[in-house]
C-alpha cells in the first residue's frame, strides 16, 4: 500500500467535491441551517395549547380553576363558548385543541363536598399531542384538588406520588431531539459525499481509467473514504459546538468516548455510502439507493419514536442500522454522563457494519462492470 | 389531431417508454411506498406497552403487595423486582429499565396511620416524551389503586374535581391512526420530488436536452409532456398507499374518496413541480439529487406537524413551515381520514397548496426558457 497513492486520490476526491461552488454550499450550509431550524422546531413539549372554555356554572370554584388555566404557560384560552353546540365546530375546524366543559352545578357540588366532573374534549387527530395536553391538564387538576382539600381541611389521599426524572430533569424534549438531529444530519452529509463518488465516475467512464492506474482497490477504497470521514468529523465538531453553546445541551460524559463513537459511525456510514455507490450503475440509481437507506435509517433509529415500541421483527432489523447505536452514544455522553464502559455495547456493533460494507464496496470496484 | 397535440403525445410517449425501460422510476413510484409504509406503519409507534419498570419494596406486606400487584397486572408495565434501591438505580443507569418505583420501609406504617406516605418514582428522562407517557401511566395506575383501596375500606375516595376525558376522532388513542396518514404525506413528498428532480437534469447532462431543443417542441409542451407520465406514476403510488392504510392498518376513511383523490392530485402536482424546478435550476444529477434529498425528507418529517406540534414552535419557525408543502397535506390527510370533510380545514389548506403550485409553475416556466449556455 502506498500512502502517496492514497493521498493523491483523496486530494482529487476533495477537489471534485469542493471545486463546484454549489456543491460546496450543499454540504456545509444545509446541515447548519437545519440544525437551527429543526432544533427549534422539533419538540414534543407544548406551549400555549389553544383551548376553549364552556362554563355555564360561573361559580367561584370553576372561576378559580379557569384562572389557573389562564395562568399556566401551557395553555392559552382562545374562546369562551356560550352554548353546547359551539363545542364541535371549535374542535373540528382546529380552532382549539381542547374544550373544557363544566357542568352547570360544578361549583355547588364541590362546595357540598361531592365530586364534580370536569369534561375535557380533545382533538385526537394527533393522538400524541392530545395525550401530552391531557397530561398537562391532569397535573393542573391534581394540584388544584390537593390545594382545595388542604384549604378545606379534608384528608388527602393516603399515598402520594413524587416523580423525579433522571438525566433530563425538566423533561425538555429539546435535550432529547437535538442530539438526535446531529446523528441524522451526519448520516445525510456523509452519504451525500460518498454515495455518488463511484457512481458518477462510472457513468462518466473515468472509473475504468482509475482501475487501470497502479492504484490497488484497497487504496481506492481508503482514498474514497477519507473525504467523507474528514468532512464528517469537521461537521460533527461544528454541530456539537452549536449544540452545547447555542442549544445549551450539557455534555456530562467523556468526550473521547463521544469521538470514538463519531469515528465508528462515520466509518459505518461511509461504508454504506460506498457500497451503494459501487452497486449502482448510474447516478440515478445511487441517489435512489441513498434515499432508500437514509429514510428508514432515520425513522427507525429511535430518533423520534422509541425502538422499544416497534414489533419484534422491526426491532431486529434495526440492529444493522448504525444510526441506532450512534444516537444512544450521543445521548449517553451528553445527558447521561456515560463513558466507555457503559457504551461498549453500542461501539462494537458498528464495526461489523463498517467492515462488511467497506469490503463489499472494494470487491465491487472490480467485479461490477458493464 | 392538431400538430400541437401530436407533439405532446409524442413527448408523453417518449417519457413513458423511458420510464418503462429504466426500472428505477417504477420502483420509486410503486416499490418505495409499499416498503416504506410497511416499515413505518408497523415500526413507528408512540404507544408504549410493557415498559420495563423496576420495583423496590423494602418491607413487603399486604399493602405493598397490592400496590405492586396493580403494576404487575397493568398491560403498560413489565415490572421487575430489585432487592435494593442501589441495584435498581444501577439498572436504570445501564438502560435496562425505564423507571423505578421505590416503596421505603415505613411505607405501609405511614399509609395506615393516615400520614401521607410517599412513593418515590424515578424515570429515565432522556426521551422526555416517553418519560411523560410513563409518568402518566404510573399516575393512572396509582389513582386506580387508591380508589380501589378506599372502596374496599368502605370510604370511597372523593376527589373534588374528577376529570372525564373524551378524545375525539381517535378514542383508543392509537398513534398509528395519525402516523399512517402523516407518513403517506412524507413518502409522497419524497417520491414526487425524486421522480422529477433527476429527469430534466439527466437530459442536460447527457446532452439529449440540446437534441430536444432543436425540435419544434415548445418548452411548456416539453415540461407538460414530462409531467404527465410521472403524475400518473405518482398517483398510482398514492393509491397503493391509501389501500394499505385502509386494509392493512385499519385507518378509517371518514370522507368521500373523491376528496382524497382531489387533494392528493393537487399535492402530487406540487411535489412534481418542486422536483422539476430543482432539476431545471441545477442541470446536474449530482446536485439535483442532493438538493431533492435535503429539501424534501427532513423538512417534511420535522416541519409538517406530522409529529411535532406546529403551534408550539417559535414564531419564525412557524412562518417557515408555511413553505413546506407537506404541512398542508398532513393537515388535510389527518382531517380527511380521521375527522371527515371539515370544509374550513380543507379549503384553507387546499388554497395554500394551489397558491404554491401557481408560484412554482411560474418559476419553472421562467427558468426553463429555451436557451443554451
Amino acid at each position: 500500500m502506498n500512502p502517496w497513492h492514497i493521498l493523491a486520490l483523496a486530494r482529487k476526491e476533495f477537489l471534485a467535491l469542493l471545486r463546484d461552488r454549489r456543491s460546496r454550499i450543499i454540504i456545509i450550509v444545509p446541515p447548519i441551517l437545519q440544525l437551527f431550524i429543526f432544533g427549534f422546531a422539533a419538540s414534543y413539549d407544548l406551549d400555549d395549547v389553544p383551548i376553549a372554555i364552556y362554563n355555564p356554572d360561573g361559580g367561584s370554584v370553576s372561576r378559580e380553576l379557569v384562572a389557573r388555566f389562564e395562568g399556566s404557560p401551557h395553555f392559552s384560552i382562545r374562546q369562551r363558548l356560550g352554548a353546547d353546540d359551539q363545542v364541535a365546530p371549535a374542535i373540528n375546524n382546529r380552532q382549539v385543541l381542547m374544550v373544557l366543559r363544566f357542568g352547570p352545578d360544578f361549583s355547588s357540588r364541590v362546595l357540598q363536598g361531592r365530586s364534580a366532573p370536569l369534561q375535557v374534549i380533545v382533538d385526537g387527530r394527533n393522538s400524541n399531542t392530545a395525550m401530552t395536553a391531557l397530561n398537562y391538564v391532569r397535573e393542573l387538576v391534581l394540584a388544584f384538588n390537593r390545594d382545595l382539600q388542604q384549604r378545606r381541611g379534608q384528608p388527602l389521599p393516603p399515598v402520594q406520588l413524587t416523580v423525579r426524572a433522571w438525566y433530563n430533569e425538566n423533561l425538555q424534549s429539546r435535550w432529547f431531539i437535538v442530539p438526535g438531529i446531529i446523528g441524522s444530519l451526519l448520516l445525510v452529509v456523509t452519504l451525500l459525499v460518498t454515495a455518488l463518488s463511484v457512481a458518477r465516475e462510472r457513468e462518466q467512464g473515468t472509473f475504468d481509467q482509475l482501475l487501470v492506474t497502479p492504484l490497488r482497490p484497497l487504496e481506492i477504497l481508503i482514498g474514497k473514504s477519507l473525504p467523507g470521514i474528514i468532512i464528517g468529523l469537521l461537521e460533527a465538531t461544528l454541530i456539537l459546538l452549536l449544540m452545547v453553546y447555542f442549544f445549551e445541551v450539557p455534555v456530562r460524559g467523556s468526550l473521547p468516548a463521544l469521538y470514538t463513537g463519531i469515528l465508528l459511525f462515520l466509518l459505518a456510514t461511509v461504508g454504506v455510502g460506498l457500497m451503494i455507490s459501487s452497486i449502482a450503475l448510474t447516478q440515478q440509481q445511487a441517489i435512489l439507493g441513498t434515499f432508500l437507506f437514509i429514510v428508514p435509517a432515520v425513522i427507525l433509529s429511535g430518533f423520534t419514536t422509541p425502538i422499544a415500541n416497534m414489533p419484534e421483527a422491526v426491532q431486529w432489523m434495526t440492529t444493522i442500522n448504525p444510526l441506532r447505536y450512534f444516537l444512544v452514544i450521543v445521548r449517553g455522553v451528553t445527558l447521561e454522563g456515560d463513558g466507555f464502559a457503559l457504551l461498549a455495547g453500542q461501539f462494537w456493533p458498528m464495526l461489523p457494519i463498517a467492515l462488511t460494507t467497506l469490503t463489499l464496496a472494494g470487491w465491487l470496484f472490480r467485479h461490477r462492470m458493464q | 389531431m392538431t400538430p400541437r397535440g401530436r407533439r405532446l403525445l409524442g413527448m408523453i410517449r417518449k417519457e413513458s417508454l423511458q420510464i418503462l425501460r429504466d426500472p428505477s422510476s417504477i420502483s420509486i413510484a410503486f416499490v418505495m411506498p409499499v416498503v416504506l409504509l410497511l416499515l413505518f406503519g408497523y415500526g413507528v409507534s408512540l404507544d408504549a406497552r410493557s415498559i420495563p419498570l423496576g420495583i423496590v419494596i423494602e418491607q413487603p406486606d399486604t399493602t405493598t403487595q397490592s400496590l405492586a400487584g396493580a403494576f404487575e397486572r397493568s398491560e403498560f408495565f413489565a415490572p421487575r423486582r430489585y432487592g435494593s434501591i442501589q441495584q435498581a438505580q444501577q439498572a436504570l443507569a445501564e438502560r435496562r429499565i425505564d423507571g423505578v418505583l421505590w416503596l421505603r420501609n415505613d411505607f405501609s406504617r405511614r399509609a395506615l396511620r393516615g400520614d401521607t406516605a410517599p412513593i418515590g418514582v424515578f424515570v429515565n428522562g432522556v426521551d422526555s416524551n416517553q418519560a411523560n407517557i410513563t409518568r402518566g401511566y404510573i399516575q393512572g395506575t396509582w389513582l386506580a389503586w387508591l380508589q380501589h383501596v378506599a372502596g374496599a375500606r368502605g370510604r370511597p375516595l372523593t376527589l373534588p374535581v374528577a376529570l372525564e376525558q373524551r378524545i375525539w376522532f381517535n378514542p383508543a388513542v392509537s398513534s398509528r391512526l395519525f402516523l399512517v396518514p402523516g407518513l403517506i404525506a412524507i413518502i409522497m413528498t419524497m417520491i414526487g420530488s425524486l421522480l422529477t428532480a433527476m429527469v430534466v437534469a439527466r437530459e442536460w447532462e447527457r446532452g439529449t436536452m440540446e437534441a430536444l431543443l432543436v425540435t419544434p417542441l415548445h418548452m411548456a409542451e416539453m415540461l407538460f409532456g414530462k409531467l404527465v407520465p410521472y403524475f400518473l406514476l405518482g398517483m398510482g403510488g398514492m393509491l397503493l398507499s391509501v389501500a394499505m392504510a385502509l386494509l392493512l392498518f385499519d385507518v378509517p376513511l371518514r370522507s368521500p374518496l373523491w376528496l382524497l383523490a382531489g387533494s392528493s392530485a393537487l399535492f402530487m402536482l406540487l411535489s412534481l413541480a418542486i422536483g422539476l424546478l430543482i432539476s431545471i435550476v441545477t442541470r446536474n444529477q449530482f446536485l439535483a439529487g442532493q438538493v431533492a434529498l435535503v429539501v424534501s425528507f427532513l423538512p417534511s418529517f420535522l416541519l409538517s406537524g406530522f409529529l411535532f406540534d406546529i403551534h408550539s414552535m417559535p414564531q419564525w419557525v412557524q412562518t417557515l413551515t408555511y413553505l413546506v408543502p407537506a404541512r398542508y397535506f398532513v393537515a388535510m390527510l389527518q382531517t380527511l381520514f380521521l375527522a371527515g370533510p371539515v370544509w374550513p380545514v380543507l379549503l384553507a389548506n387546499g388554497a395554500a397548496m394551489l397558491l404554491m403550485l401557481v408560484v412554482l409553475t411560474v418559476a419553472v416556466v421562467r427558468k426553463s426558457r429555451k436557451r443554451l449556455d
